[in-house]
């Protein structure tokens, strides 16, 4: 695998390493062992269809869930036996853009953004002010400092979510549906941020997207997930390409295929088409 | 004979809640730092939850002073006693009536927002979003919040029998026209400022500190949802509003 500038990250060492991933919800398992290995300064992205477990890879990778067995490292930390308080710790590098941003809807854009620094650093408030208007006139957004969360538009509420999640430049950014509900310019907006940010910072990026169409446009690497399990990997040209069933009805959006359109529970004793 | 288990549910459910309150207590407590941020953030929130209820509670004590008043002359009245109504209004307010309405109205009016706040936080991932940041949103939320109310309810609570003073004077010495040194008085020498004042500032302290345990627990512990929000709301006020009326039952047995 190698990234869009051309290194070639060393797969021997990757920073994000899962082995025999087992996730369970109650009876359903959701995730039936998983392999991964991310490795150093690429954009990895997990794809597949709605429910799939995609977010819950994005959650185990952070530590905000436990596997039922398999392992979950970063850099060699064992992230899957941390307790909360090495979690706690941990977290500092890494940098989460959720969703729908997910701002402190009480305080500023520039308070926002300033939150981190305060809370993990003893910079003077001037280094501070200086740090966090850096971040926002790298997102394109100087001058909206003193707004408020619900004086801005979609997108510029998630550049301001981006300005936040990177604002302690982490080693490892996970994003989660990142460009969902953005119009075009903004997609476009946050694609580059993530591909130049990536680049200048040497970070590793996992992106979970379900839109096929944005994530070739700047991942390095995909995983395709259907069934609890890796249906299929490579990068967007190679499983574009792909004749492997549940890929090829992933990728190119077919209703018919091996993945099914019509929910099943768990221990349902029949169903309405049966 | 066993007991099915949504019935053991129904039984053991509450009992667990009180513990994983109380956990989240100390877990509250457990992160004072005693740092200038920390104090600042207390002082803001002591501001919003507890400067902001000032006007209502003002306005009410004022009128249950009235209203005391209006009451104790008509009753004392029969006896030829209705010189003695500073003390009577005095000795309930101060013991009773001050530490009590104080409580129900600031879990009515800050005790919810706080709740409904900390909900929608949750609700919009707010919470997730701090703890990703490796910030503890127990010390960043609800121990400040959870502080505020405890500084607020006592301060509270002297305002409105303050007012309610005040709101006697106006009715006993303004409109029926009760000899103003004898008010004065009687308050002074009959109403104790460490057994009366000092007992119901006492009770105003547990008050606050049931009132935000339960508010910023049932915020943090709701369901992510309008409907979770909503029910957690109601709940802040109903659980608050009985635990006041009982702790008041009990700390009035050991204080008298």
């Amino acid at each position: 695998m190698a990234t869009r500038d051309g290194t070639s990250p060393n797969p021997d060492t990757p920073v994000v390493r899962i082995r025999d991933l087992v996730f369970r919800r109650g009876d359903r398992t959701i995730l039936d062992g998983v392999n991964i290995d991310i490795p150093k300064g690429g954009i990895v992205a997990f794809m597949g269809p709605s429910g799939v477990g995609k977010t819950t890879i994005l959650r185990l990778i952070s530590g905000q869930l436990r596997p039922d067995s398999g392992t979950v490292e970063i850099n060699g930390h064992l992230i899957s036996s941390m307790s909360d308080r090495e979690l706690h710790h941990f977290r500092r590098n890494i940098g989460v853009l959720l969703q729908d941003g997910a701002l402190f809807t009480d305080l500023t854009v520039f308070e926002n953004i300033a939150t981190p620094v305060r809370e993990h650093t003893d910079l003077p408030e001037a280094l501070v002010r200086r740090l966090v208007m850096s971040k926002l006139n790298a997102v394109g957004l100087g001058g909206i400092e003193y707004r408020m969360p619900h004086e801005l538009s979609g997108g510029m509420a998630r550049r301001v979510a981006f300005a936040r999640a990177v604002v302690l430049d982490p080693d490892i950014m996970l994003y989660d549906e990142p460009m969902t509900g953005l119009d075009p310019i903004a997609v476009s907006t946050i694609r580059t941020l993530m591909r130049e940010t990536n680049d200048a910072l040497g970070q590793t990026s996992v992106v979970v997207s379900h839109n096929v169409t944005q994530v070739r446009q700047f991942a390095d690497y995909c995983y395709i997930i259907a069934s609890g399990r890796i249906a299929g990997e490579g990068n967007p040209e190679e499983l574009a390409a792909s004749i492997e069933p549940r890929v090829d009805q992933f990728m190119n959006g077919k209703v018919e295929g091996p993945i099914p359109f019509h929910y099943e529970p768990p221990g349902a004793p029949w169903g309405l088409l049966d | 004979m066993a007991l099915p288990a949504t019935r053991l549910d129904r039984l053991t459910g509450p009992i667990t809640e009180a513990g994983r309150c109380l956990q989240f207590l100390f877990r509250m407590l457990a992160g004072i730092r005693l740092s200038g941020p920390q104090i600042l953030t207390v002082l803001q929130q002591t501001y919003l939850i507890g400067a902001r209820s000032l006007v209502i509670i003002m306005i009410c004590g004022f009128f249950v002073g009235m209203v005391l008043s209006l009451q104790a002359i008509n009753a004392l009245e029969q006896f030829g006693a209705s010189d003695q109504v500073s003390l009577l209004v005095g000795k309930s307010l101060f013991r009773e009536l001050g530490p009590v309405l104080t409580a129900l109205l600031f879990a009515g009016r800050a005790g919810t927002s706080v709740t409904a706040e900390i909900g929608l936080m949750k609700a919009t991932n707010q919470l997730e979003a701090m703890e990703l940041m490796a910030i503890d949103p127990v010390q960043r939320i609800a121990l400040p919040r959870f502080a505020a109310g405890v500084i607020s309810v006592p301060l509270l609570t002297a305002m409105f029998s303050a007012m309610a003073i005040l709101g006697s004077v106006v009715f006993a010495i303004g409109v029926i026209g009760l000899d103003a040194g004898i008010f004065w008085s009687k308050l002074q020498t009959g109403v104790y400022f460490e057994k009366d004042f000092l007992g119901g500032i006492w009770k105003s302290v547990v008050f606050g500190g049931t009132i935000s345990l339960i508010a910023v627990y049932f915020g943090y512990s709701a369901r992510p949802t309008g409907a979770g929000v909503g029910t957690a709301t109601t709940n802040t006020v109903v659980l608050s509003s009985v635990l006041i009326l009982i702790f008041d039952f009990i700390m009035t047995s050991f204080l008298t």
